[in-house]
Protein backbone atom coordinates (compact mmCIF):
# COMPACT_ATOMS: atom_id res chain seq x y z
CA UNK A 1 0.00 0.00 0.00
CA UNK A 2 2.84 2.42 0.86
CA UNK A 3 4.51 1.58 -2.41
CA UNK A 4 1.30 2.07 -4.38
CA UNK A 5 0.95 5.65 -3.17
CA UNK A 6 4.08 6.69 -5.07
CA UNK A 7 2.76 5.83 -8.52
CA UNK A 8 0.01 7.82 -10.23
CA UNK A 9 -3.42 6.26 -10.81
CA UNK A 10 -2.78 6.47 -14.55
CA UNK A 11 0.43 4.43 -14.35
CA UNK A 12 -1.20 2.00 -11.95
CA UNK A 13 -4.01 1.62 -14.48
CA UNK A 14 -1.56 0.96 -17.30
CA UNK A 15 0.10 -1.70 -15.18
CA UNK A 16 -3.11 -3.36 -13.95
CA UNK A 17 -4.37 -3.43 -17.52
CA UNK A 18 -1.44 -5.46 -18.85
CA UNK A 19 -2.49 -8.94 -17.69
CA UNK A 20 -6.04 -8.19 -18.85
CA UNK A 21 -4.73 -7.00 -22.21
CA UNK A 22 -2.72 -10.21 -22.60
CA UNK A 23 -5.89 -12.24 -22.09
CA UNK A 24 -7.81 -9.93 -24.41
CA UNK A 25 -5.29 -10.43 -27.15
CA UNK A 26 -5.85 -14.20 -27.13
CA UNK A 27 -9.65 -13.96 -27.08
CA UNK A 28 -9.67 -11.20 -29.69
CA UNK A 29 -7.53 -13.43 -31.86
CA UNK A 30 -10.27 -16.07 -31.82
CA UNK A 31 -12.82 -13.36 -32.45
CA UNK A 32 -10.80 -12.29 -35.49
CA UNK A 33 -10.95 -15.81 -36.90
CA UNK A 34 -14.75 -15.72 -36.61
CA UNK A 35 -14.87 -12.22 -38.11
CA UNK A 36 -12.79 -13.36 -41.07
CA UNK A 37 -15.68 -15.57 -42.22
CA UNK A 38 -17.87 -12.50 -42.80
CA UNK A 39 -15.31 -11.06 -45.20
CA UNK A 40 -14.28 -8.42 -42.70
CA UNK A 41 -10.89 -6.81 -43.34
CA UNK A 42 -8.29 -6.50 -40.55
CA UNK A 43 -8.91 -2.75 -40.40
CA UNK A 44 -12.66 -3.27 -40.06
CA UNK A 45 -11.98 -5.84 -37.34
CA UNK A 46 -9.80 -3.30 -35.52
CA UNK A 47 -12.55 -0.68 -35.76
CA UNK A 48 -15.22 -3.13 -34.56
CA UNK A 49 -13.17 -4.17 -31.55
CA UNK A 50 -11.96 -0.69 -30.65
CA UNK A 51 -15.49 0.71 -30.46
CA UNK A 52 -17.32 -2.33 -29.11
CA UNK A 53 -14.65 -4.04 -26.99
CA UNK A 54 -17.06 -6.74 -25.81
CA UNK A 55 -16.58 -10.39 -26.70
CA UNK A 56 -20.22 -11.52 -26.42
CA UNK A 57 -21.49 -8.38 -28.15
CA UNK A 58 -19.03 -8.67 -30.99
CA UNK A 59 -19.78 -12.36 -31.49
CA UNK A 60 -23.47 -11.43 -31.70
CA UNK A 61 -22.63 -8.72 -34.25
CA UNK A 62 -20.53 -11.11 -36.33
CA UNK A 63 -23.40 -13.62 -36.35
CA UNK A 64 -25.77 -10.84 -37.47
CA UNK A 65 -23.47 -9.81 -40.30
CA UNK A 66 -22.97 -13.41 -41.35
CA UNK A 67 -26.72 -14.06 -41.52
CA UNK A 68 -27.45 -10.71 -43.18
CA UNK A 69 -29.68 -9.55 -40.32
CA UNK A 70 -31.53 -6.24 -40.55
CA UNK A 71 -29.84 -3.29 -38.81
CA UNK A 72 -32.65 -3.03 -36.27
CA UNK A 73 -32.30 -6.72 -35.43
CA UNK A 74 -28.54 -6.23 -35.11
CA UNK A 75 -29.14 -3.34 -32.72
CA UNK A 76 -31.47 -5.52 -30.61
CA UNK A 77 -28.90 -8.33 -30.55
CA UNK A 78 -26.18 -5.96 -29.36
CA UNK A 79 -28.53 -4.51 -26.76
CA UNK A 80 -29.25 -7.99 -25.40
CA UNK A 81 -25.68 -9.23 -25.57
CA UNK A 82 -24.33 -6.08 -23.92
CA UNK A 83 -27.20 -5.20 -21.57
CA UNK A 84 -25.13 -6.14 -18.55
CA UNK A 85 -23.11 -2.98 -19.24
CA UNK A 86 -26.23 -1.02 -18.28
CA UNK A 87 -25.95 -2.64 -14.87
CA UNK A 88 -22.19 -2.14 -14.69
CA UNK A 89 -22.52 1.50 -15.76
CA UNK A 90 -25.13 2.01 -13.04
CA UNK A 91 -22.84 0.43 -10.47
CA UNK A 92 -19.90 2.55 -11.64
CA UNK A 93 -21.99 5.74 -11.34
CA UNK A 94 -21.87 5.07 -7.59
CA UNK A 95 -18.07 4.84 -7.65
CA UNK A 96 -17.64 8.33 -9.13
CA UNK A 97 -17.31 11.65 -7.39
CA UNK A 98 -20.69 13.46 -7.79
CA UNK A 99 -18.75 16.44 -9.21
CA UNK A 100 -17.09 14.48 -11.99
CA UNK A 101 -17.64 16.17 -15.37
CA UNK A 102 -19.77 14.82 -18.21
CA UNK A 103 -16.64 14.43 -20.34
CA UNK A 104 -15.01 12.06 -17.83
CA UNK A 105 -18.30 10.19 -17.37
CA UNK A 106 -18.62 9.62 -21.12
CA UNK A 107 -15.06 8.32 -21.35
CA UNK A 108 -15.39 6.11 -18.27
CA UNK A 109 -18.68 4.74 -19.60
CA UNK A 110 -17.12 4.05 -22.97
CA UNK A 111 -14.22 2.18 -21.35
CA UNK A 112 -16.46 -0.34 -19.52
CA UNK A 113 -15.73 -4.00 -20.16
CA UNK A 114 -16.36 -6.95 -17.86
CA UNK A 115 -12.77 -6.90 -16.67
CA UNK A 116 -12.23 -3.14 -16.45
CA UNK A 117 -15.49 -2.91 -14.54
CA UNK A 118 -14.15 -5.59 -12.21
CA UNK A 119 -10.98 -3.72 -11.35
CA UNK A 120 -12.70 -0.31 -11.51
CA UNK A 121 -15.24 -1.35 -8.90
CA UNK A 122 -12.42 -2.71 -6.72
CA UNK A 123 -10.63 0.69 -6.78
CA UNK A 124 -10.49 2.12 -3.25
CA UNK A 125 -12.82 5.12 -2.73
CA UNK A 126 -14.03 7.20 -5.67
CA UNK A 127 -12.84 5.82 -8.99
CA UNK A 128 -10.08 7.98 -10.48
CA UNK A 129 -10.87 8.57 -14.19
CA UNK A 130 -7.19 8.39 -15.07
CA UNK A 131 -6.91 4.94 -13.54
CA UNK A 132 -9.61 3.80 -15.96
CA UNK A 133 -7.90 5.54 -18.89
CA UNK A 134 -4.66 3.75 -18.00
CA UNK A 135 -6.37 0.36 -17.99
CA UNK A 136 -8.20 1.25 -21.21
CA UNK A 137 -4.97 2.19 -22.98
CA UNK A 138 -3.23 -1.11 -22.26
CA UNK A 139 -6.26 -3.30 -22.91
CA UNK A 140 -8.36 -1.97 -25.79
CA UNK A 141 -5.54 -1.52 -28.35
CA UNK A 142 -4.51 -5.11 -27.60
CA UNK A 143 -8.12 -6.24 -27.96
CA UNK A 144 -8.49 -4.38 -31.26
CA UNK A 145 -5.13 -5.45 -32.71
CA UNK A 146 -5.76 -9.02 -31.53
CA UNK A 147 -8.90 -9.03 -33.65
CA UNK A 148 -7.07 -7.60 -36.66
CA UNK A 149 -4.23 -10.09 -36.32
CA UNK A 150 -6.70 -12.95 -35.84
CA UNK A 151 -8.35 -12.01 -39.13
CA UNK A 152 -4.97 -11.80 -40.85
CA UNK A 153 -3.37 -14.85 -39.36
CA UNK A 154 -6.40 -17.12 -39.56
CA UNK A 155 -5.32 -20.49 -38.36
CA UNK A 156 -1.52 -20.15 -38.20
CA UNK A 157 -1.34 -20.81 -34.46
CA UNK A 158 -2.24 -24.35 -33.43
CA UNK A 159 -5.80 -24.61 -32.21
CA UNK A 160 -4.68 -26.10 -28.90
CA UNK A 161 -2.68 -22.97 -28.06
CA UNK A 162 -5.48 -20.55 -28.94
CA UNK A 163 -7.98 -22.56 -26.91
CA UNK A 164 -5.68 -22.74 -23.90
CA UNK A 165 -5.05 -19.00 -24.01
CA UNK A 166 -8.77 -18.37 -23.96
CA UNK A 167 -8.82 -19.63 -20.35
CA UNK A 168 -6.99 -16.41 -19.38
CA UNK A 169 -10.09 -14.24 -19.34
CA UNK A 170 -11.84 -16.60 -16.92
CA UNK A 171 -8.74 -16.78 -14.74
CA UNK A 172 -9.03 -13.01 -14.40
CA UNK A 173 -12.73 -13.07 -13.55
CA UNK A 174 -11.92 -15.66 -10.91
CA UNK A 175 -9.10 -13.54 -9.50
CA UNK A 176 -11.60 -10.69 -9.02
CA UNK A 177 -14.35 -12.67 -7.30
CA UNK A 178 -12.49 -15.30 -5.27
CA UNK A 179 -10.05 -13.40 -2.98
CA UNK A 180 -12.88 -11.43 -1.25
CA UNK A 181 -14.51 -14.81 -0.46
CA UNK A 182 -11.74 -15.45 2.04
CA UNK A 183 -13.05 -12.72 4.33
CA UNK A 184 -16.69 -12.19 3.30
CA UNK A 185 -19.09 -15.09 3.75
CA UNK A 186 -21.92 -13.31 1.87
CA UNK A 187 -19.78 -12.89 -1.24
CA UNK A 188 -18.88 -16.58 -1.02
CA UNK A 189 -22.58 -17.47 -1.01
CA UNK A 190 -23.30 -15.20 -3.99
CA UNK A 191 -20.39 -16.65 -5.99
CA UNK A 192 -21.29 -20.28 -5.26
CA UNK A 193 -24.99 -19.76 -5.98
CA UNK A 194 -24.09 -17.94 -9.21
CA UNK A 195 -21.86 -20.81 -10.35
CA UNK A 196 -24.56 -23.36 -9.52
CA UNK A 197 -27.56 -21.57 -11.08
CA UNK A 198 -25.59 -20.59 -14.16
CA UNK A 199 -24.63 -24.22 -14.65
CA UNK A 200 -28.21 -25.39 -14.03
CA UNK A 201 -29.62 -22.94 -16.56
CA UNK A 202 -27.17 -24.15 -19.20
CA UNK A 203 -28.13 -27.79 -18.58
CA UNK A 204 -31.92 -27.65 -18.17
CA UNK A 205 -33.34 -27.79 -21.72
CA UNK A 206 -36.07 -25.19 -21.10
CA UNK A 207 -33.42 -22.60 -20.17
CA UNK A 208 -30.53 -23.72 -22.36
CA UNK A 209 -32.05 -22.05 -25.42
CA UNK A 210 -31.91 -18.64 -23.71
CA UNK A 211 -29.06 -16.60 -25.16
CA UNK A 212 -25.94 -16.22 -23.07
CA UNK A 213 -26.50 -12.49 -22.76
CA UNK A 214 -30.01 -12.93 -21.40
CA UNK A 215 -28.90 -15.68 -19.05
CA UNK A 216 -26.30 -13.36 -17.58
CA UNK A 217 -28.84 -10.53 -17.14
CA UNK A 218 -31.56 -12.69 -15.59
CA UNK A 219 -29.29 -14.55 -13.18
CA UNK A 220 -27.35 -11.44 -12.17
CA UNK A 221 -30.53 -9.54 -11.34
CA UNK A 222 -32.16 -12.41 -9.46
CA UNK A 223 -29.10 -13.44 -7.45
CA UNK A 224 -28.00 -9.93 -6.50
CA UNK A 225 -31.58 -8.94 -5.60
CA UNK A 226 -31.96 -11.94 -3.31
CA UNK A 227 -28.54 -11.29 -1.78
CA UNK A 228 -29.38 -7.61 -1.21
CA UNK A 229 -32.71 -8.58 0.35
CA UNK A 230 -31.51 -11.35 2.63
CA UNK A 231 -27.95 -10.14 3.29
CA UNK A 232 -28.09 -6.31 3.11
CA UNK A 233 -24.96 -4.33 3.79
CA UNK A 234 -24.72 -2.97 7.35
CA UNK A 235 -25.93 0.65 7.62
CA UNK A 236 -22.41 1.94 8.32
CA UNK A 237 -21.07 0.58 5.07
CA UNK A 238 -24.11 1.88 3.26
CA UNK A 239 -23.27 5.49 4.06
CA UNK A 240 -19.60 5.32 3.07
CA UNK A 241 -18.54 5.27 -0.55
CA UNK B 1 -20.19 -5.75 -49.12
CA UNK B 2 -17.53 -3.55 -47.54
CA UNK B 3 -19.86 -0.60 -47.13
CA UNK B 4 -22.44 -2.99 -45.70
CA UNK B 5 -20.04 -4.19 -43.02
CA UNK B 6 -19.18 -0.62 -42.06
CA UNK B 7 -22.90 0.09 -41.58
CA UNK B 8 -23.18 -2.96 -39.30
CA UNK B 9 -20.12 -1.83 -37.37
CA UNK B 10 -21.66 1.62 -36.94
CA UNK B 11 -24.92 0.17 -35.57
CA UNK B 12 -23.03 -2.15 -33.20
CA UNK B 13 -20.73 0.61 -31.95
CA UNK B 14 -23.54 3.11 -31.47
CA UNK B 15 -25.69 0.72 -29.40
CA UNK B 16 -22.67 -0.39 -27.35
CA UNK B 17 -21.76 3.23 -26.66
CA UNK B 18 -25.26 4.28 -25.59
CA UNK B 19 -25.63 1.29 -23.25
CA UNK B 20 -22.31 2.05 -21.59
CA UNK B 21 -22.60 5.80 -21.10
CA UNK B 22 -26.29 6.34 -20.35
CA UNK B 23 -26.43 5.25 -16.68
CA UNK B 24 -23.02 6.61 -15.72
CA UNK B 25 -23.83 10.06 -17.14
CA UNK B 26 -27.45 10.29 -15.94
CA UNK B 27 -27.04 9.02 -12.37
CA UNK B 28 -25.12 11.65 -10.43
CA UNK B 29 -26.36 11.47 -6.87
CA UNK B 30 -25.10 8.95 -4.38
CA UNK B 31 -27.80 6.32 -4.00
CA UNK B 32 -28.89 6.20 -0.35
CA UNK B 33 -31.33 3.32 -0.59
CA UNK B 34 -29.92 0.40 1.38
CA UNK B 35 -31.38 -2.28 -0.90
CA UNK B 36 -30.02 -0.70 -4.07
CA UNK B 37 -26.59 -0.15 -2.55
CA UNK B 38 -26.50 -3.76 -1.41
CA UNK B 39 -27.68 -4.87 -4.85
CA UNK B 40 -24.90 -2.92 -6.54
CA UNK B 41 -22.38 -4.35 -4.07
CA UNK B 42 -23.28 -7.95 -4.96
CA UNK B 43 -23.86 -7.36 -8.66
CA UNK B 44 -20.28 -7.62 -9.94
CA UNK B 45 -19.67 -10.87 -8.07
CA UNK B 46 -22.85 -12.44 -9.46
CA UNK B 47 -22.20 -11.21 -13.01
CA UNK B 48 -18.59 -12.33 -13.16
CA UNK B 49 -19.37 -15.70 -11.55
CA UNK B 50 -22.27 -16.33 -13.94
CA UNK B 51 -20.09 -15.41 -16.92
CA UNK B 52 -17.24 -17.64 -15.77
CA UNK B 53 -19.10 -20.85 -15.12
CA UNK B 54 -19.97 -22.97 -17.03
CA UNK B 55 -18.61 -20.89 -19.98
CA UNK B 56 -15.04 -21.84 -19.01
CA UNK B 57 -15.89 -25.48 -19.78
CA UNK B 58 -16.45 -24.52 -23.43
CA UNK B 59 -12.94 -23.27 -24.20
CA UNK B 60 -12.20 -26.66 -25.74
CA UNK B 61 -14.25 -29.53 -27.20
CA UNK B 62 -13.32 -31.53 -24.10
CA UNK B 63 -14.77 -29.88 -20.97
CA UNK B 64 -11.90 -31.36 -18.93
CA UNK B 65 -9.57 -28.64 -20.28
CA UNK B 66 -11.84 -25.90 -18.99
CA UNK B 67 -12.43 -27.77 -15.74
CA UNK B 68 -8.67 -27.97 -15.17
CA UNK B 69 -8.32 -24.26 -15.94
CA UNK B 70 -11.20 -23.50 -13.57
CA UNK B 71 -9.65 -25.49 -10.72
CA UNK B 72 -6.18 -24.03 -11.30
CA UNK B 73 -7.46 -20.44 -11.41
CA UNK B 74 -9.65 -20.94 -8.33
CA UNK B 75 -6.73 -22.28 -6.29
CA UNK B 76 -4.29 -19.65 -7.57
CA UNK B 77 -6.71 -16.78 -6.93
CA UNK B 78 -7.50 -18.08 -3.45
CA UNK B 79 -3.88 -18.45 -2.39
CA UNK B 80 -2.08 -15.66 -4.29
CA UNK B 81 -4.89 -13.10 -4.96
CA UNK B 82 -2.92 -12.38 -8.15
CA UNK B 83 -4.80 -11.65 -11.39
CA UNK B 84 -1.92 -12.45 -13.69
CA UNK B 85 -0.91 -15.72 -11.99
CA UNK B 86 -4.52 -16.84 -11.89
CA UNK B 87 -4.78 -16.36 -15.66
CA UNK B 88 -1.41 -17.96 -16.42
CA UNK B 89 -2.02 -21.06 -14.31
CA UNK B 90 -5.49 -21.41 -15.82
CA UNK B 91 -4.03 -21.35 -19.35
CA UNK B 92 -1.23 -23.73 -18.40
CA UNK B 93 -3.68 -26.21 -16.84
CA UNK B 94 -5.88 -26.10 -19.95
CA UNK B 95 -2.87 -26.62 -22.21
CA UNK B 96 -1.41 -29.51 -20.19
CA UNK B 97 -4.79 -31.20 -19.99
CA UNK B 98 -5.22 -30.85 -23.75
CA UNK B 99 -1.80 -32.46 -24.26
CA UNK B 100 -2.64 -35.37 -21.96
CA UNK B 101 -5.99 -36.29 -23.45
Amino acid sequence: MEKNKKISPFVKGLRDGLPIGAGYFAVAFGLGIAAQQTGMTPLQGFIMSFFNHASAGEYAGIAAIRSGAAYLETAMLILIANARYLLMSTALSQKLSPNLSLFHRLLIGFSITDELFGIGIAYPGFLDPFYMYGTFLTTTPLWASGTAIGITAGNILPDIVVRSLSAAIYGMFIAVIIPPCRTNRNITIVVLVSFALSWLMSVIPAFASISEGFRIIILTLIISSLAAFFMPLPEEEVTTA
Amino acid sequence: MNRNILAYLFVMSLVSFIIRVLPVTLIRRQIKNRFIRSLLFYLPYATLAVMTFPAILSISENPLCGAAAFAASLLTAWFTKNLFLSAIFGCAAAFLTALLI
